[in-house]
């Protein structure tokens, strides 16, 4: 196997992306069966019932974490008023949205001509992977300051630090699912007469799909990391300066509302990526009928 | 529609002369599917091929036996132009087709998109699934290699060589991960397309009594050559314990280095 290597450089997701593939399996299967998907919400409900408990009965006080019930009511009124300190939550949610799918898209994008310009040839593996580890090793979120400093304190530092933190798990995987196509499937081609084109579209593309993947899965873990962070600096709107304002006015429970909305944007873009897996990836998943 | 791909290599001395003699000595209907002249290959020091001449007939079915290590796929991926690291001289009647021991199927490719993988032909589909029905596949012409049984998977794999119409078929042990059954119906279905399309084969195995069932010769590499060749001139199928039979395997086994008294238990 080749290495997956994660280039987030706050965390490291601790899930083995390639053990999720069987997981998934067992998942979709009690999900065919109707009423057990619900399961899976059962200890997630009492955890959030056990931390209502506790807000009530005083031993969670209020000034270290609001309640359930107030993050909701927070959250709802956030909604529905337009509050000179931070806007609407809604509104906030565009801004951000907008700077980590610009950043996203346009780093999963060149990450694969990178990763299709190194993997397919000898001089492009040469002049770009070591650039790009190079590039990969420098902590991203140091960059910022840099970034403000030649790029101002707009959308822009903030939609590069998004595309750097897709860029480079997507690279890696993509690049190393191109060198991890089996060679004798190579040699098989040789063997049938296939032009390079037709190796690269039917063979090792393909081939390099699986690993492309589940960069892509890293990649939106690592580019919601960079937005989060990128947007707290200098921003004057977006979810992240919704909480350096909330911040300033220990307003912890609009601190948490944007966090979940982080983590139900993350939640959406895996959800998506699983989807394209399940049907791109086909021929792997009805290896067990 | 065929033609002679010449591939040779700046070996002093290699051996076209005698060719044209041994092509005039073999009669005038003969006419060869594969030559090879002097192929020498080297894995350090040792010489796996060693100075190797062989001529395979054209529709001639011909089984290359030999120990682990002894050279004979080594042999086939030169045949297939699969190993440029050869000395030597080489020519082969295109097409050639190749089946490997692993079945190789594209994973992500149906069934059909397997065997239509780099056809080139007016009506490629039309082709392949004739080719599939041919070994028995008909029904699994949508279906995944990953959902195939080895044997199956195996069967894909001679249809996609036979689709190409190849004047020298490959086989470089395609039976030998298939269970006992298995591989007594894939001997059948392999004799059955080289009668009907006549391509001229080498079958690359370890196994002495597929060699007997199958070949109308049966060579055994040694030392980087030929070291025997026994043709067989029987009926096909076969009767494996025919005196003939058992008489040449005793041979062939001991050709290989196992003595009578070992290979009879």
């Amino acid at each position: 196997m080749e290495e997956v290597t994660v280039s987030v450089q706050l965390f490291t997701p601790s899930v083995t992306e390639d053990t999720r593939v069987v997981s998934d399996r067992a998942w979709r299967r009690s999900r065919g069966v109707p009423g057990r998907g619900w399961l899976r919400l059962v200890s997630p409900v009492i955890l959030i019932g056990i931390w209502q408990l506790l807000s009530s009965t005083g031993v969670l006080p209020p000034s270290r974490l609001a309640s359930p019930v107030s993050i909701a009511h927070t959250a709802y009124n956030l909604v529905v008023t337009n509050s000179p300190a931070y806007g609407t939550l809604q509104g906030s949610l565009l801004v951000s949205a907008e700077r980590w799918g610009i950043g996203f898209s346009i780093g999963v994008v060149v990450a694969v001509i990178i990763a299709v310009a190194s993997g397919l040839s000898r001089i492009g593996e040469y002049a770009l992977d070591p650039v790009m580890n190079a590039l990969r090793s420098i902590p991203l979120l140091g960059l910022l300051p840099l970034f403000i400093v030649w790029f101002g304190i707009g959308d822009l530092p903030k939609d590069l630090i998004v595309l750097l933190g897709a860029l480079f798990p997507m690279y890696v995987n993509t690049f190393a699912g191109i060198r991890s196509v089996d060679p004798k499937l190579r040699e098989l081609g040789q063997v049938l007469g296939l032009s390079r084109r037709e190796l690269v579209w039917h063979v090792v593309l393909p081939g390099a799909l699986p690993q492309a993947l589940t960069g892509l899965r890293l990649s939106v873990v690592g580019s919601l990391l960079a937005l989060v962070v990128g947007e707290q600096i200098n921003a004057n709107a977006g979810l992240g300066f919704m909480i350096t304002q909330a911040e300033s006015f220990l307003a912890n429970n609009i601190i948490v509302v944007a966090l979940i909305v982080y983590a139900i944007l993350g939640l959406i873009a895996d959800a998506l990526v699983r989807l394209i897996e399940r049907k791109a990836l086909a021929w792997r998943q009805e290896f067990t009928p | 529609m065929s033609e002679t791909a010449a591939q040779t290599s700046d070996v002093p001395g290699a051996a076209t002369a005698g060719h044209g003699n041994d092509a005039a000595a073999a009669g005038e209907s003969d006419v060869i599917a594969a030559s090879v002249r002097g192929l020498t290959k080297r894995f350090g020091a040792r010489a796996v091929l060693d100075q190797l001449d062989l001529d395979i007939k054209a529709g001639e079915f011909v089984a290359l036996i030999g120990r682990s290590g002894s050279g004979k796929s080594t042999l086939l991926r030169a045949l297939a132009g699969l190993d440029h690291d050869v000395s030597g001289e080489l020519a082969v009647t295109e097409p050639v087709a190749v089946a490997f021991q692993e079945p190789r199927l594209v994973p992500w490719k149906r069934v059909l998109d397997n065997v239509t993988l780099g056809l080139r032909d007016a009506s490629p589909r039309q082709v392949a699934v004739a080719a599939l029905e041919e070994v028995g596949l008909a029904e699994r012409v949508s279906a995944w290699p990953l959902t195939l049984s080895g044997g199956e998977a195996q069967r894909v794999s001679l249809a996609r060589a036979l689709v190409r119409r190849p004047a020298l078929l490959l086989l470089d042990e395609p039976f030998s991960a298939l269970d006992a059954l298995t591989r007594i119906s894939m001997h059948r279905l392999v004799l059955g397309l080289w009668q009907r399309h006549k391509p001229a084969v080498l079958l690359v195995t370890h196994d002495v009594d597929e060699a007997l069932a199958l070949a109308d010769r049966v060579l055994v590499l040694g030392d980087g050559r030929i070291a025997h060749s026994s043709a067989i001139d029987l009926a096909r199928p076969r009767d494996r314990d025919h005196p003939a039979l058992t008489a040449l395997r005793l041979r062939l086994l001991s050709e290989l280095g196992v003595p009578a008294a070992e290979s009879a238990s």
